[in-house]
């Protein structure tokens, strides 16, 4: 079947497009971008003051299956995926059981292969049950489909262990991603660890526990070659480590996730919302403004969700013992609108960038090119439409969000994975 | 004054205002009163029912708020259990939700995790008082602490109160710094930096790692309890070098104003952070704490049960 995408914003950094043209998808590939293209038959999607973008991918987010099905399946992530905007995710370890051999990513592979309506991409751990004290079997992992290796969530505490991982992971040419946690530092820290963590005496968990892994684990990347991708990062001080890192021309790639660039501690108060409790903590002000910084300098290559769906119960728990964690896949694009591109911090060219583009060459995954023969993973957003982010609106199985109540403005409405729709009209197509 | 309270909860410092701390205390000099009464027994509020949730070991705190609500003839209930039931079994808010089906009119609650009487508030159609939260607040304990210091010294306004210890645990500290700043006194807080909060400026108050640089300055030492048992490996290298640097003893008494009265809130650790002969001496009123915090828990209680106008009647 034939697709005619008609009169959208095309944008597309890779290929130099940013205008309104045409795009003829046959076959899940993208046949012909111009002006005033037509089908004999097909459908056409009147896309108006629509932007068409290459497919978003989100490369940290955890699913929860196996292990906590009540909280997320591998089915139900991937609609949330396709809602938010998503035509790709990639799946975090850190299930029950964790995703540490061949077999276990090969379930994710098959699982997703009959139920997700995008893609799942499995990320392997780096250590056995991310114990921190032996190799996973890195390279069955590799060989059944895994994308990349992490041990998020904890990370990898000693820095040989953490050597001896990229050392290893480096013959199969992937990434390591790392969760940066000293864990020595932490210890019971729930909070930022300074003004909130002081006025509502909670433990805290200080900047310089993530700060010293950065530094860390980017003197491992110059010192084994290994592709490093750090994952949330949370402080200036780590933004700094990367800035100056790229400045001598290590190889490293970095993340940042919505709940960082638009949230900071200021917003836990004397109710003591679990939706805001996560790991890393919101951090101060200051720190937003530089990770924001960052991000518009090219320091942090990519935005990424690290979707953590937790079941009411458990974030009804006291905030000391609920789990950290918010959801992310349905709110990302729209926040990012709201606060980057509304403003005038991104254009939609970077979006594409940090969203599409930079998420793909952090993890090696094949880009999504907008020319013709290139595979049709497509997003295609409303800037205008008006988001209120209430429990019923998202796809998730679960709605611990921390920006429930939120009103933002634009949209993904339609979701092409490999031309086939998975968003249309801004519902959720199911197979 | 007003006769009653502008907050319907006393979990936080932050629920009182200058005013409000003013009546509390007014209020339980006249229970001080009847607390010395051979017959101690208000009808006040009979037929009211006060639930003491009592979800982390407490004996003097418990048995405290016990008496305060007999005197008062109200019906008082005590729960104990472990914050961990919430882990395990029921949570924090069926157990809230559960007691709130038996129409209880005031909960009184200790727990071991901060925000847990925010919980009870959000989920109960009842008044909460906090009998101590996790390391965040203890508020009844920082109100019979300025009765005490007010009918000791005769005033509040202009006191520096040395708050010595264990301050970044200590939900003693967590209220007692903000109710000192309300009643125009001068708290310094004085630790080891191991023991600080990570931001005592926004406590409000002065900070000095030095206890005998302070000293001459101080109206009130205030020793709180070394928590060994909280701490994240030992902040300190032992419990004698901690004693040599930051306990009270009979010669930092001598070097302090004669005026000068020491305070801790219990139970003390003899030889760590208050000596024998000072916790015996005269200047030591840690019993007159004990003996307030009956007559203010009594004025707490009331204040919030007893000043409701129509409506709740039991």
């Amino acid at each position: 079947m034939a697709l005619l995408l008609k009169g959208g914003r095309i944008v597309d950094p890779q290929t130099g497009l940013d205008a309104v043209l045409d795009m003829v998808i046959r076959d899940g590939c993208i046949v012909e971008i111009g002006e005033d293209l037509e089908i004999p038959k097909g459908t056409v999607i009147e896309c108006g003051e629509k932007i068409v973008v290459p497919g978003l991918v989100d490369i940290h987010t955890h699913l929860r299956e196996p292990g906590r099905e009540d909280k997320e399946t591998i089915q139900s992530g991937a609609r949330a995926a396709a809602h938010g905007g998503y035509t790709a995710v990639c799946a975090m370890p850190n299930t029950d059981p964790i995703s540490e051999t061949g077999s276990h990513i090969r379930f994710i592979v098959e699982r997703a292969a009959e139920r997700a309506i995008v893609r799942v991409h499995p990320i392997g751990a780096c250590t056995t049950g991310q114990s921190g004290s032996a190799l996973a079997e890195i390279g069955d992992m590799v060989l059944a489909g895994a994308v990349a290796i992490s041990d998020d969530g904890r990370g990898v505490q000693s820095a040989g262990m953490m050597r001896l991982v990229m050392d290893y992971a480096k013959q199969f040419g992937i990434t390591v991603i790392s969760h940066c946690e000293d864990e020595s530092l932490v210890s019971k820290g729930v909070v930022n660890e300074g003004v909130v963590s002081t006025r509502l005496g909670l433990a805290g968990w200080p900047s310089a526990a993530e700060e010293i892994a950065v530094a860390r684990d980017i003197a491992l990347a110059e010192l084994t070659g290994c592709r490093l991708h750090l994952a949330h990062l949370s402080t200036a001080g780590s933004v700094e480590l990367v800035r100056a890192a790229k400045a001598r021309g290590t190889a490293i790639t970095a993340e940042v996730t919505p709940h960082h660039l638009f949230l900071d501690e200021d917003a836990i108060t004397r109710t003591y919302d679990t939706n805001l409790k996560m790991n890393p903590p919101l951090r101060t002000a200051a720190d937003r403004d530089a990770l924001v910084a960052g991000l518009m300098d090219g320091t942090i290559d990519c935005i990424a969700t690290d979707h953590a769906p937790h079941a009411p119960h458990d974030k009804a728990l006291e905030f000391e013992l609920a789990p950290f964690g918010t959801t992310g896949l349905e709110t990302a694009l729209s926040l990012v609108i709201t606060h980057l591109i509304e403003p005038g911090h991104l254009d939609w060219s970077a979006l594409v960038c940090t969203m599409a583009v930079a998420p793909r060459e952090a993890i090696g995954l094949a880009p999504v090119r907008f020319e013709a023969g290139a595979v049709a993973d497509i997003t295609i957003i409303d800037p205008e439409a008006r988001v209120e982010v209430t429990r019923e609106f998202f796809e998730s199985k679960s709605s611990n969000s921390a920006f429930l109540g939120g009103k933002l403005l634009g949209k993904a409405t339609d979701v092409l994975v490999e031309g086939q729709f998975a968003l249309r009209n801004g519902k959720v197509v199911d197979r | 004054m007003s006769n009653s309270l502008s907050t319907q909860h006393i979990i936080s410092m932050e629920d009182l205002s200058a005013e409000d701390i003013a009546l509390v205390l007014d209020t339980a000099e006249s229970f001080k009163e009847v607390n010395e009464r051979r017959i101690k027994k208000l009808p006040t509020l009979r037929g009211r029912t006060i639930i003491n949730l009592f979800l982390e070991p407490s004996t003097r705190t418990r048995t405290s708020f016990e008496i305060a609500a007999k005197r008062l003839s109200a019906d008082a209930v005590n729960m104990t259990g472990s914050a961990s039931a919430t882990v395990k079994g029921e949570s924090l808010r069926d157990t809230a939700q559960t007691l709130s089906a038996m129409a209880c009119d005031l909960i009184v609650v200790r727990h071991k995790y901060a925000g847990a009487p925010e919980v009870l508030a959000e989920c109960m159609d009842t008044h909460v008082i906090n009998g101590g939260d996790g390391m965040h607040e203890h508020p009844t304990q920082a109100l019979l602490d300025l009765f005490t210091m007010k009918q000791s010294l005769g005033h509040l306004e202009g006191l520096t109160v040395g708050i010595v210890g264990d301050i970044c645990h200590s939900r003693v500290a967590g209220s007692l710094v903000p109710a000192l700043r309300k009643v125009g006194a001068r708290p310094i807080i004085i630790a080891p930096p191991t023991l600080l909060p990570a931001r005592p400026d926004v406590l409000g108050a002065e900070v000095s790692t030095s206890l005998d640089d302070v000293l001459p300055e101080l109206d009130v030492a205030y020793m709180l309890r070394v928590q060994m048992e909280r701490a994240e490996g030992m902040p300190f290298p032992s419990v004698r070098e901690y004693a040599r640097l930051f306990g009270m003893n009979s010669a930092r008494l001598a070097a302090m104003k004669p005026s000068a009265l020491i305070m801790h809130p219990g139970p003390m650790n003899r030889g760590v952070e208050i000596s024998s002969a000072v916790a015996d001496s005269d200047r030591a009123i840690v019993l007159d704490q004990v003996n307030a915090g009956v007559a203010v828990r009594m004025a707490a209680m009331y204040l919030l049960l007893g000043g409701e106008s129509g409506g709740a009647a039991a």
